[in-house]
C-alpha cells in the first residue's frame, strides 16, 4: 500500500469498502469477487509501479477498463492490486494520411470515432457496449461486434501496442506498418484477457468509410428460412458489412421502443448491411432481394434514408435495453457455430430454454454464426440460477457439439474456463499454457481466468447464489 | 481437437519427439531466417481435405502448394489472401508469414489462419484455433505461428478463410504521387511507388473500377501489366534504395538484397526467447532459423 501511494497520488489509491465492492465485478452474472487495494495509474510508468508493487509484494494484479465485460475477465480473485486505466483516456495521436491513430486503453470506443468525425475514417470494431468499453478492454478481449464481419475483430485493427509485462518491464509489441518481425508477439497479446500484461498505449488501424452504405430489413416466418438465407448469402460470395438476426422475442420488446417498422408477427428478421461503392452495393442489394425471395423472405426492405437506416440499426443496438420490461436480469451467452448448423442449433437452444423454464431472446451476428442467446430472468426467484447456468452450460455443449467455439467475442474470464476441456485436448490446453508462461513465468497477472489449471477462484459464483459470509 | 486423419498420424510419427526437425515446403523462400541447418526434413500433408463454400472456410494439409488451392478455389468462386513465390506451399507462405501483395484489399495473412494441427518438439500433436470464421477461445495461437519459421511447432494441416474473388481486377501506373492515387480511389488492393512511378491494382465491381479508372486517367494513370517485384524486402525508413519499390501502407520494400536485420528492442528479444524456450525446451525445430535475422 505504501508503495503504491509513493508511486503514485495518495487519492489515486484506494481501499475503501464502497471502492471496493465497486470493483469486485464487471457486468457478467458472476459476483463475490474480492478486490484489493485500487489503483487510478495515468501513466505506463504508473503502471509499471503498480505491476512491480503488487508483484514485490506477492500479490496478484488484475487490469480492468469499463468493466463491461461479460465472462468475468475482471473480476478480482483473492483480494488482488486492482489496476483501473479508465483515467488513462487520451487520444494521443491520429495520423489520417498513414490511417492509424494512437491512444490510451482508457479511450471510449465510441469516442474514437466520434474524434474521427469528419475525416472520413473511423475504428471498424463496434461491440454492442460501444458507448461506455474502452479499447483496452477491446484488445483484451479481441473484441467484435456487428461490422466485424467484412471487417475481422480487434486483432485486425491493432497494429502494435505497449504493454506492461507481468515483471514491470514495458515493450512495444508489433509496428505500425503491419506484418510482424520475428514472432507476431503483439497478435499473441491481443485478446489475453489481462493475463499476459498491460495495454498502456495502443495504436490502431482506421478504416476509411465507405462511400456508399444500404441497409436491408427482411422478414421471415420461421427462424430456419431466415438462417437458409444466411447461409445462402455467404455461399453466394457475398460478405455483408454486417447480417444480423433478431427473432420475434426480441422484435416484439424492441418495436414498441424504436418505431423502426418491425413486423412483430415476424418469427425472425434480418439487418442486412452492404458498403462499398455504389455500383457493387446496387448489384448486392438486388442479389440478395432474389435469394431472400427464394428462401421464403415475406418482404424485403431497403432503408430509403439516413433516419430509416437508424432506426433500423437502433432496434437492434437497444435490444439489451428494451428486455428490462419483461424481467430484471439476464445471461447473455455467446459461442460460434458453422453458419450452415444455425436454424437447427438456434431450435435446440429454444428447446433447452423451455426444458428449464426460462425466456430466451435471440439477437446475433448470423453472418458469422456468433449465437448471443439472451435468457431472461428474475434473480429473486428461488432456484433460478442454477436453471440458468443448467441452460446456458447446455448452448454450449450444443454449439460445440456443432462444429463450434466457446466464444466468438466475449472471452473466457471466468465463465467457461470449464468449459475449455469441451473443445480442446489436454495437449491443446498444454500448449496455450507455454504461450502464457513465457509472457507471466510467475502468474501473477490475472492468474485465475482462461485456463482451467492453475488457480481457482472459489469464493466468485453467480448472481443469487452467494455463498455465505460473502460481503458484496 | 482431434487428429483423426491418417495423415495428421503419419506425420506426427514423423516429427518424432527426439533429434532436430524441419519441415520442407516448395523451398522458394528456404533461406529466409537462416538454414535448415542439417536437421532432418520431413513433409506435411498434401492435398484440400475440405471445402466449405458456405462457410467460406478451407482445410488443406500444409504441404499443398498456393497454385493447386487456388485452382481448386477459383472452381468455386474463391480465394485465400495469401500469395508466394511459384511453388510456394501452404505451410511455407504461413511459416514466412508475409501478408499478400493484395494485403489492402485481402487483409494481413495472420487473419487467414483460423486453425492449425501441428506438432510440438515434445512430438505430441494438438489445435490452436478452431473451426469458424469467429473465435476468441482461448490464446490466439495461430497468430503466434504465423511468420515463426516452424520454431514454436510444425505445422501439418490447417483451415483458412476464403473470401470471394474479385468480380473485376486491373492494374494501372503512371508517374504520380501514391498520396493523390489514395485520394482518389476507395480501397485499393495494391498501391506501389517506385519513386517515381506509382502503380495501383483496382478490385470490385465493374462499373466501380471503370469509374476509378476514369479518375485516375484523369490524373496520368493508364492501364499496366502487373509489376515485377524483386525477391528481396526491406522495412522502409523514408529513403527507397536503388531499384526498391514501396508498398504504400504496408512499410515493406521490395528490393534486390534483403536489408540486414530489423531494429528490436531487447525487451521484445528477452520475451521472443522465452517464447521459443517455452515451446522447444531443446531447441529441435528447426534450430537454424531465427525469426529476428531475415537474411536469405
Amino acid at each position: 500500500m505504501s508503495d503504491l501511494v509513493a508511486a503514485l497520488d495518495p487519492e489515486r489509491v484506494q481501499v475503501g469498502d464502497v471502492a471496493r465492492r465497486l470493483y469486485s465485478r464487471d457486468a457478467s452474472v458472476l459476483r463475490g469477487g474480492r478486490a484489493g487495494v485500487i489503483c487510478f495509474p495515468v501513466t505506463t510508468a504508473e503502471v509499471s509501479a503498480c505491476v512491480v508493487a503488487a508483484v514485490a509484494h506477492g500479490r496478484d494484479f488484475v487490469v480492468r477498463g469499463a468493466g463491461t465485460g461479460l465472462a468475468g475477465g475482471a473480476v478480482p480473485c483473492d483480494e488482488p492490486v486492482m489496476i483501473v486505466l479508465t483515467r488513462m483516456d487520451r487520444i494521443l495521436e491520429v495520423d489520417e494520411s498513414r490511417r492509424l491513430a494512437w491512444v490510451e486503453p482508457g479511450v471510449v470506443n465510441l469516442d474514437l470515432s466520434r474524434h474521427l468525425g469528419g475525416t472520413g475514417l473511423h475504428f471498424a470494431p463496434d461491440p454492442s457496449s460501444q458507448q461506455s468499453c474502452t479499447i483496452g478492454g477491446n484488445v483484451a478481449n479481441n473484441s467484435g461486434g456487428p461490422h466485424c464481419l467484412l471487417y475481422g475483430v480487434t486483432s485486425a485493427h491493432v497494429l502494435a501496442v505497449e504493454v506492461v509485462l507481468p515483471d514491470g518491464e514495458v515493450v512495444v509489441l508489433g509496428n505500425e506498418e503491419g506484418d510482424s518481425v520475428g514472432y507476431d508477439l503483439r497478435g499473441a497479446f491481443v485478446g489475453g484477457e489481462g493475463t499476459l500484461g498491460i495495454a498502456t498505449r495502443i495504436c490502431v488501424r482506421l478504416t476509411e468509410d465507405p462511400p456508399e452504405v444500404a441497409t436491408l430489413l427482411l422478414d421471415f416466418m420461421s427462424v430456419g428460412a431466415a438462417a437458409e438465407t444466411v447461409s445462402a448469402i455467404i455461399a453466394a460470395g457475398m460478405i455483408p458489412a454486417a447480417l444480423e438476426m433478431m427473432d420475434q422475442r426480441v422484435v416484439e420488446a424492441v418495436e414498441p421502443f424504436v418505431n423502426a417498422g418491425y413486423p412483430t408477427d415476424a418469427a425472425a428478421v434480418l439487418i442486412v448491411e452492404l458498403d462499398g461503392q455504389p455500383a457493387g452495393v446496387a448489384d448486392e442489394i438486388m442479389r440478395i432481394g432474389e435469394l431472400a425471395s427464394t428462401h421464403g423472405a415475406r418482404s424485403v426492405r431497403v432503408a430509403a434514408d439516413e433516419g430509416e437506416r437508424e432506426r433500423i440499426w437502433k432496434g437492434r443496438k437497444s435490444a439489451f435495453g428494451a428486455i428490462a420490461v419483461i424481467k430484471p436480469d439476464y445471461y447473455l451467452n455467446d459461442t460460434v457455430i458453422p453458419r450452415t448448423k444455425l436454424a437447427e442449433v438456434v431450435e435446440r437452444i429454444y428447446e433447452i430454454v423451455e426444458e428449464q423454464d426460462l425466456i430466451v431472446m435471440n439477437v446475433f451476428h448470423a453472418g458469422d454464426g456468433n449465437l448471443h442467446p439472451l435468457l431472461l430472468f428474475d434473480a429473486r426467484e428461488e432456484g433460478v440460477m442454477e436453471r440458468v447456468l443448467a441452460a446456458g452450460e447446455e448452448i454450449v455443449r450444443v454449439s460445440v457439439a456443432a462444429g463450434g467455439v466457446l466464444s466468438g467475442e466475449h472471452g473466457i474470464g471466468l465463465e467457461k474456463k470449464r468449459f475449455m476441456s469441451l473443445q480442446f485436448s489436454p495437449a491443446d490446453l498444454e500448449v496455450q499454457s507455454r504461450l502464457r508462461a513465457a509472457f507471466d513465468p510467475d502468474g501473477r497477472a490475472n492468474p485465475a481466468k482462461v485456463l482451467p489449471s492453475g488457480a481457482s477462484c472459489g469464493h466468485v459464483t453467480s448472481l443469487g447464489r452467494l455463498p455465505e459470509g460473502t460481503w458484496v | 481437437m482431434t487428429v483423426g486423419d491418417g495423415r495428421m498420424e503419419a506425420f506426427r510419427s514423423e516429427v518424432g519427439d527426439s533429434g532436430a526437425v524441419c519441415v520442407r515446403g516448395g523451398a522458394t523462400r528456404w533461406g529466409v531466417g537462416g538454414g535448415s541447418a542439417g536437421a532432418r526434413e520431413v513433409s506435411a500433408p498434401v492435398g484440400i481435405m475440405a471445402l466449405e463454400p458456405a462457410e467460406m472456410t478451407v482445410m488443406v494439409g500444409a504441404g499443398t502448394t498456393l497454385t493447386e488451392l487456388a485452382g481448386e478455389l477459383a472452381v468455386h468462386g474463391l480465394e485465400v489472401g495469401m500469395d508466394g513465390p511459384q511453388g510456394s506451399t501452404v505451410g511455407g507462405a504461413l511459416a514466412v508469414g508475409r501478408s499478400a501483395l493484395r494485403r489492402r484489399r485481402v487483409g494481413q495473412i495472420a487473419d487467414v489462419l483460423l486453425q492449425a494441427d501441428c506438432v510440438g518438439a515434445d512430438g505430441v500433436a494438438f489445435t490452436a484455433g478452431g473451426p469458424t470464421v469467429k473465435n476468441v477461445t482461448g490464446y490466439d495461437l495461430c497468430r503466434l505461428l504465423v511468420g515463426s519459421l516452424g520454431t514454436l511447432a510444425l505445422v501439418g494441416r490447417v483451415i483458412l478463410r476464403t473470401r470471394p474473388v474479385p468480380v473485376c481486377s486491373v492494374w494501372l501506373a503512371g508517374e504520380v504521387e501514391p498520396d493523390l492515387v489514395l485520394e482518389a480511389t476507395y480501397r485499393p488492393a495494391s498501391v506501389l511507388w517506385d519513386g517515381a512511378r506509382t502503380s495501383v491494382l483496382l478490385e470490385g465491381h465493374g462499373a466501380d473500377v471503370d469509374q476509378m479508372v476514369e479518375t485516375l486517367a484523369r490524373l496520368g494513370l493508364a492501364a499496366a501489366e502487373p509489376p515485377v517485384l524483386a525477391p528481396g524486402r526491406g522495412r522502409w525508413s523514408g529513403l527507397l534504395p536503388d531499384g526498391g519499390v514501396l508498398e504504400v501502407g504496408a512499410g515493406v520494400v521490395h528490393q534486390p538484397d534483403d536489408s540486414g536485420p530489423p531494429i528490436v528492442s531487447e525487451g521484445v528479444l528477452n520475451l521472443a526467447a522465452r517464447m521459443r524456450a517455452s515451446f522447444d525446451p531443446s531447441g529441435r525445430l528447426n534450430p537454424g532459423r531465427d525469426p529476428y535475422s531475415r537474411a536469405a
